[in-house]
């Protein structure tokens, strides 16, 4: 063997042949479609597991979407109350209900993230599959911008773009959507590049096949899964910043229900025992993003034909 | 060759192997992929596993050495020296006295140089030494990482690491391909070198040629079954000599020998026929090869079929 | 008609050892060459440029005269040792089978391919089952001339024999050229009209 690229091959043909054949031989007269001996079980409970963290994540998304204002308005006589039954996050220094604060702020940050992670993606996208087609000094120039992006510190550089287009929800949305495309950049351009030369692609060209016809049949289905979860990851990444700058305040307005005004509010109660003010929006917070990680996780496996095999 | 005299190494009884899964929604089923097969391997023996892909073949090196998935099943008896290999036995041998030689070559693992993973827990640096000059890998080789050696490398590092020790049971799973004829060779002749010096070899494969060469014995496998074993000299001189139509078959596809196909295919595993397995695909078939069929010894051999003469 | 190759040098890019250096070689439609030659010695690589699946650092390779088409269908198709590498795993395999042409139920029912198999993924067939459906998919009319890297190690004896009676049946049929990488003399022997050593016509030395 005289190549790098040769024996990776190998290793690879090696790999579908453990994971595969054995199983697959199993599966065939079943008809059981790309699962191994414990697939079924597996991709079951992946997917319920995925749906139950999407309706969590949507049920907050619309609720704070829709909800009465009057729900989180200010009511002094109540203000510090602790958690209870009608107030199960307690209520803050206005005395606002803290639980519908909080659902309004995550939805906020989650209508943010959504917006954020998909112009970021887009961007992604078009910089990798261009990155990869064109090639040269194009490539060239794209991977300077992303070591550029990446060797910033992100909160840093995020600041900075937020702070530039005036704060504010777009200033916020901006910086995030501006901060996270290297990295679906490198993935998505990284997939291209090792599809041009995939020994099936070549085949295709020489079977006579258009660019267009290889694009579609080859190149996207492979690049589309790949996005997609690059899209989901990016989520909790964008909400995450989005808390953190608002939190230092260089993102949201202090008057805006969002979960990280919310934290910045509670820093000034916490030293005198209103531990609730900060516990329960932070979990909210937190399970949100540890959701979306999940989501991403397992939609990576979901997604790919031979993962049922594992 | 005269059997009775030395020790049987291995013996494997009507092993049988299937896999629990999931048949449509969630209720399981049970599926047979290896059914009432049986070999030995004696001391100083080299004996062949020949067979089609999917025959089931590396299955039964997987399964005895107890490495199989979780979520299959052996049945039968699988002997070792004589004491049947339980899990604690097979972990105990495994590695020292029973060796595998794979067929994958991402059984090395990629973060650990070369030499370590051939020393092992059981070898010395000398012997990895004298196992790489032995089979032309250069010393500085002993620094590389799997990454960074070519398929036929490491094939060689694999066949090295497996044999540093003093194996007593060698499965050698498919340990040719991406060798070149010389050192494909070169690894047989140490086979037999091993077996000469009183090791049991079972060697898995599907290079008749090969196997015609430095095997003793051999045994044909088809869809999870033992079709026949024979001594070598019969499969070397023609397919008179054999005993099993499949055999006969496998025979005379040999480019060397008639090139002739044989129409059909191998049936599935979860698809098995009843009786013979080679039954839809044979000249010579009655009715009454629908029923069970035993293996039975025949000529110096044993064969599975009701018709073989 | 004929396809030539014409002082072909090659290496692989960002290194300086040549794989390929002035290999001349020519071989007539009709004509059936083994290409035999320890591993390592460049016979892959010059079945890819020989098919146009890899170009050349230097030199010609011509089809009927002309070079090989960059576009549009290539008469002269290569058939690679790993059919798992030469599909896309995330097609089902009977949009692979009909990528370039359809092929006849007959053809399909001579190389054991089955009607239910069509409905699976790659990852779910076994590499000698996958390499049927790599070989009927090249064998189409437009199909002048076929490379076959070594398109039989991973099948058992007997499918081996039922395939290359099946290729040798479509060359003769088409009069189509054939060059066929082997490492095994018998099966050259009985496949091929002449066979070449590619040592003996590599300058570079590995």
């Amino acid at each position: 063997m005289y190549d790098g690229r040769r024996t990776g091959g190998q290793a690879d043909e090696v790999n579908r042949n453990q994971a595969g054949i054995d199983g697959a031989r199993i599966s065939e007269s079943h008809g059981l479609r790309d699962r191994g001996p414990r697939g079924a079980d597996a991709r079951t409970r992946l997917l319920i597991l995925v749906l139950i963290a999407s309706a969590y994540l949507l049920i907050v998304f619309f609720w704070g979407l829709f909800m009465d204002p009057e729900m989180y308005a200010t009511r002094f006589a109540d203000k510090f109350l602790p958690p209870g039954f009608a107030h199960p996050f307690g209520t803050d220094f206005t005395g606002r209900d803290m639980f519908f604060r909080s659902v309004k702020g995550l939805s906020t940050s989650l209508v943010i993230g959504a917006i954020a992670s998909a112009i970021s993606s887009v961007i992604g996208l078009v910089f990798g599959i261009a990155s990869a087609v064109i090639g040269g000094k194009f490539d060239k120039f794209i991977l300077w911008c992303i070591d550029c992006c990446m060797g910033l510190p992100h909160l840093v550089l995020l600041i900075l773009i937020s702070f530039m287009l005036g704060r504010g929800a777009f200033g916020v949305m901006a910086g995030v959507a501006l901060t996270h495309w290297p990295e679906l950049t490198r993935i998505v351009r990284a997939e291209v590049l090792q599809l041009r030369s995939a020994q099936y692609v070549i085949a295709s060209y020489r079977m006579g096949m258009s660019k267009f016809r290889v694009a579609k049949s080859h190149i996207v289905p492979h690049v589309l899964p790949v996005y997609l979860v690059g899209l989901v990851l990016l989520f909790p990444h964008a909400i995450m910043h989005e808390a953190s700058i608002t939190f230092l305040g260089f993102g949201l307005p202090p008057e805006s229900p969002a979960i990280g005004v919310i934290l910045a509010e509670s820093m000034k109660h916490i030293a005198t025992g209103k531990w609730w003010l900060a516990l329960f929006p932070g979990l909210m917070l937190l399970v949100a993003v540890l959701l979306f990680d999940l989501i991403g996780e397992n939609l990576k496996r979901l997604l790919n034909p031979t993962s049922g095999n594992e | 060759m005269d059997n009775e005299s030395k020790p049987v190494v291995l013996s494997v009884e009507d092993v049988g192997v299937s896999f629990r899964m999931y048949a449509k929604g969630l209720r399981r089923t049970a599926l047979p992929v290896i059914r009432s097969l049986g070999l030995d391997v004696c001391a100083g023996e080299i004996l062949a596993v020949i067979g089609s892909s999917g025959s089931g073949k590396s299955l039964l090196a997987h399964a005895i050495l107890g490495i199989l998935p979780g979520n299959a099943e052996v049945s039968g008896t699988i002997k070792y020296n004589g004491k049947t290999l339980t899990s604690a036995l097979q972990k105990q041998y495994r590695g020292s006295e029973i060796v595998l030689i794979p067929q994958a070559v991402d059984w090395l693992d990629p973060l650990m140089r070369v030499g370590k993973q051939v020393i092992g827990t059981k070898g010395s640096k000398e012997e990895m030494q004298r196992a790489f000059a032995r089979f032309g890998l250069s010393p500085e080789t002993e620094r590389l990482y799997p990454v960074q050696l070519s398929g036929g490398m490491a094939r060689r590092i694999l066949i090295s690491a497996a044999i540093v020790g003093e194996p007593k049971l060698i499965i050698a799973d498919e340990p040719t391909p991406g060798l070149s004829v010389d050192l494909a060779k070169e690894t047989f002749l140490y086979f037999r070198e091993l077996a000469d010096r009183g090791a049991g070899v079972l060697l898995i494969t599907h290079d008749v040629d090969l196997a015609l060469h430095f095997a003793d014995r051999i045994a044909v496998l088809y869809a999870g079954t033992t079709m026949e074993i024979a001594p070598t000299r019969d499969f070397l001189s023609g397919a008179d000599a054999l005993r099993h139509p499949y055999s006969k078959a496998l025979f005379d596809a040999l480019p060397q020998n008639g090139f002739r196909p044989l129409a059909g295919s191998q049936p599935y595993a979860g698809d098995l026929p009843r009786g013979c397995m080679f039954a839809a695909r044979c000249g010579m078939r009655t009715d009454a090869c629908f029923a069970d069929v035993p293996m039975r010894s025949l000529r110096g051999g044993e064969v599975r079929c009701i018709h073989a003469t | 008609m004929r396809l030539e190759a014409h002082h072909l040098d090659f290496r692989y890019p960002k290194t300086d050892k040549w794989i390929l250096k002035d290999v001349s070689l020519t071989v007539g439609a009709g004509e059936r060459l083994a290409l035999v030659g320890p591993s390592g010695s460049g016979k892959s690589t010059l079945s890819a440029l020989l098919s146009g699946c890899l170009a050349a650092d230097a030199g010609t390779v011509l089809w009927d005269g002309k070079p090989l088409p960059v576009k549009g269908y290539c008469p002269v198709q290569l058939i690679r040792q790993h059919p798992e590498l030469s599909v896309n795993p995330r097609r089902k395999m009977g949009k692979i089978l009909c990528e370039s042409w359809t092929p006849d139920k007959a053809l399909l029912e001579k190389m054991g391919i089955e009607e239910r198999w069509m409905t699976r993924w790659p990852a779910e067939l076994s590499g000698g089952e996958l390499q049927r459906f790599c070989i009927a998919r090249v064998l189409g009319p437009r199909t002048k001339f076929l490379i076959c890297d070594e398109i039989s190690t991973m099948l058992d004896v007997i499918t081996q024999a039922q395939i290359w009676r099946l290729i040798l049946d479509v060359t003769v049929q088409n009069g189509l050229g054939l060059i066929v990488v082997t490492h095994n003399p018998a099966l050259a022997k009985r496949v091929c009209d002449r066979a070449i050593d590619l040592t003996d016509i590599n300058a570079a030395r590995p």
